[in-house]
């Protein structure tokens, strides 16, 4: 495994000229193009705002201002993360004819998704930052030097998963239909929309189990709480377990990665 | 010190029992099937124990028919996919000619491609901005360079992708069936190129179809039948006896598909097992001729078998151009004839005759038909050209009114190297003066 991981990163020029097709192929022939990258996350954080300041103001309490921000703070990590999953499971089956004829490491592709969904995140950052101006938000300039530790946590975590979730769907199509209705639940099992403060304590245990939990919680820390970030111990935690995950997932690709030519 | 060492490999494919090709997860994990379900029912032998080295700087063939384990054996050397058990060695940076473009992204540019297939197989992309002149020049896509993959037509798609594979510059390259990519020009460039690294020391190793290409290009060859070594060696050796393997089958199938299904015929029989003797007793003509439409005459004399002979001696269906073959009437008069002669008669599947003749019109007067006989018509070289062929025989009297007459019920297949066209070949020869200059006539 580790000699696997040594040879990845061999590949790190392929990796970067594919997640840079990536961001070109799918922004080709539209008109709006990689203007789409920003629209896309400010018409949902729109819709949100909409429903949630609009149509049930009291949803969340009155003292959680500005909301949208609030919104913001969790959603845009969220889409990376589910995005990233959801064409992980994808991504081994519709490469196939590359993995049964050219040899690579297939893990390749999996993780290509991932750092796709992180440059897209980045993309939805300058959103973030005109909010924060507008709204006049205080932030601590130590505190937005957690940002990137979190933004690492995130990623650890969800390459882990990625690569699960794409070994498992070689065999079992099924993870596609069981992951979509899997990342509904686990939005709503994550503090996004409300926050984990409004939470019954019994609930808020179950929560916390959830390692997103602590992501969101700790962006929202950072980007949204006035006053000095409070996470860090959370933070180590979630980023052990985000570790664990990682090599979970990448022990489970390595040992399915001999099946891929076959059964894709 | 070999390029390629390949020791007692043997794959297995996994086949799941019917219940697994519709099972899901959700069934697997209700009837607790999981891991059962992961462990197949069955198993599929691709290869059986295969052996053999390449030596460094050699070019490698590689035949056998469809399903042979000819592209398993090339998919374990590229290192896709492991060997159930055995061991493949492979010395140096190997590039596999697999699938051309198969990681072409149909959106971006094929200048992009380039670099990312390059970087794919392993070229860093200094290598790649170095060669990439090359590789655009090799495919002949200069104008083309920076519109998207998709915009090509199949013919560039696949020049580029080998442009790419073959300047990887491999010290062993394998090469699956894809030579047959562009026309012609391309085509001999590309075999240009296969030479040019064979000069310059790499190892080929040729996984073809095409004989003719290993017989002219290859140091060596080896002949895979059902995942088995079946020859190794010399390749006009090799695919000689390959040849002939083909042949034997395609006789069996022939001579199947002229008796029909039910029950192997007595003639059948005789061929399989390579008996010389002909008569192989009286035959049934229900049996034999299941065609009756195809059959006629007044049956005062009967032609009870008929049957070609090769130069093999044996009753055969498949001939090569120009070889001898004979062909045999057995033939019983059912009283005593004065009046008869025999003809033959060979047609092409378009109906056309490309040869007929009788004892008459050879000028041969007929004496006596007493009781049973054979007749042979010897032809010294069946110079016909490549195809399917029919035949007719029949006896008959001097009228032409028939006795027996036997309408296309044998059909026979010729065989050729060369890809001359028309009906017949006759015996020719070139030559050339003044400024003309052309070898291997």
């Amino acid at each position: 495994m580790l000699a696997s991981l040594r040879h990845l990163l061999k590949y790190r020029a392929l990796i970067s000229s594919l997640v840079a097709r990536e961001l070109k192929a799918r922004y080709r022939a539209s008109v709006l193009g990689v203007v789409w990258s920003f629209v896309n996350p400010l018409l949902l954080l729109l819709i949100y705002t909409f429903v949630f300041t609009v149509v049930m103001p009291a949803a969340h309490p009155p003292e959680l201002q500005p909301f949208a921000l609030f919104l913001f703070a969790g959603i845009l990590p969220w889409t990376w993360f589910s995005s990233s999953l959801m064409e992980s499971a994808n991504v081994l089956i519709a490469g196939g004819n590359l993995i049964k004829k050219v040899l690579f490491p297939a893990e390749v592709l999996p993780i290509v998704s991932v750092l796709a969904g992180l440059v897209h995140f980045c993309f939805g950052l300058p959103i973030l930052v005109v909010f924060l101006i507008y709204y006049r938000v205080p932030v601590a300039l130590t505190d937005l030097l957690w940002f990137p530790l979190i933004v690492l946590i995130q990623l650890v975590l969800t390459t882990g998963l990625a690569l699960l979730v794409s070994a498992l769907t070689v065999h079992f199509r099924d993870v596609r239909d069981l992951l979509a209705n899997l990342l509904t639940l686990w939005f709503f099992a994550t503090p996004i929309i409300y926050p984990i403060s409004q939470a019954p304590g019994r609930v808020r245990q179950i929560l916390n189990l959830n390692p997103f939990t602590h992501l969101a919680v700790a962006y929202q820390d950072v980007l949204f709480r006035p006053g000095p970030f409070t996470q860090g111990t959370r933070l180590l935690a979630v980023g052990i377990a985000s570790a664990v995950v990682f090599f979970i997932g990448y022990f489970v690709f390595d040992r399915l990665r001999d099946t891929f030519a076959e059964e894709v | 010190m070999s390029a390629i060492a390949v020791r007692d490999v043997h794959k297995l494919y996994r086949r799941y029992g019917r219940r697994k090709q519709f099972a899901t997860l959700k069934s697997a994990i209700l009837s607790g099937s999981v891991l059962r379900d992961l462990h197949p029912d069955a198993v599929f032998e691709a290869l059986k124990g295969v052996s053999f080295d390449v030596a460094k700087g050699k070019t490698f063939g590689i035949v056998g028919r469809n399903g042979s384990g000819k592209s398993t054996m090339l998919k374990l050397i590229a290192g896709i996919g492991k060997p159930t058990s055995g061991t493949v060695r492979v010395d140096g940076r190997v590039s596999a000619l697999i699938e051309l473009g198969a990681g072409f992204h149909p959106e971006i540019s094929g200048r992009e491609n380039v670099y990312i297939n390059g970087l794919m197989l392993g070229l860093t992309r200094r290598e790649i901005a170095r060669r990439f002149d090359e590789i655009v020049r090799f495919a002949e896509l200069e104008e083309f360079i920076d519109a998207p993959v998709k915009t090509y037509s199949s013919g560039m798609y696949m020049r580029l992708g080998f442009a790419v594979a073959i300047n990887v510059d491999p010290d062993v390259l394998l090469v699956d069936e894809v030579l047959a990519v562009g026309d012609e020009a391309f085509t001999h460039k590309c075999l240009d190129k296969l030479a040019d690294l064979r000069r310059r020391g790499r190892t080929v190793l040729l996984v073809t179809h095409s004989l003719d290409l290993v017989t002219r290009f290859c140091d060596e060859a080896l002949w895979l039948d059902g995942g088995v070594v079946k020859a190794k060696g010399d390749p006009k050796r090799v695919i000689d006896a390959y040849l002939m393997d083909v042949a034997r089958t395609e006789n069996q199938a022939l001579a199947r598909a002229e008796d029909g299904p039910e029950g192997p015929p007595l003639r059948d029989a005789a061929v399989r097992e390579g008996g010389a003797n002909l008569q192989v007793g009286p035959p049934e003509p229900e049996d034999m001729f299941k065609a009756a439409e195809g059959r006629w005459g007044s049956r005062e004399a009967e032609i009870t078998a008929v049957a070609m002979i090769g130069a093999s001696g044996q009753p055969a269906h498949l001939f090569q151009s120009g070889e001898r073959v004979e062909i045999r009437l057995h033939v019983r008069a059912n009283q005593r004839l004065r009046d008869f002669a025999f003809g033959v008669g060979i047609f092409n599947t378009e109906g056309v005759c490309c040869y007929g003749t009788n004892t008459l019109i050879d000028g041969g007067v007929a004496g006596e038909l007493i009781g049973e006989g054979l007749v042979v018509v010897a032809i010294d070289g069946l110079s016909l050209v490549e195809g399917t062929y029919k035949l007719d025989v029949a006896v008959h009297r001097q009228d032409g009114v028939p006795y027996d007459y036997h309408r296309q019920l044998y059909t026979f297949r010729i065989t050729s190297r060369q890809k001359d066209v028309g009906i017949f070949r006759p015996p020719h020869r070139w030559s050339f003066s003044g400024g003309i200059r052309i070898s291997g006539l």
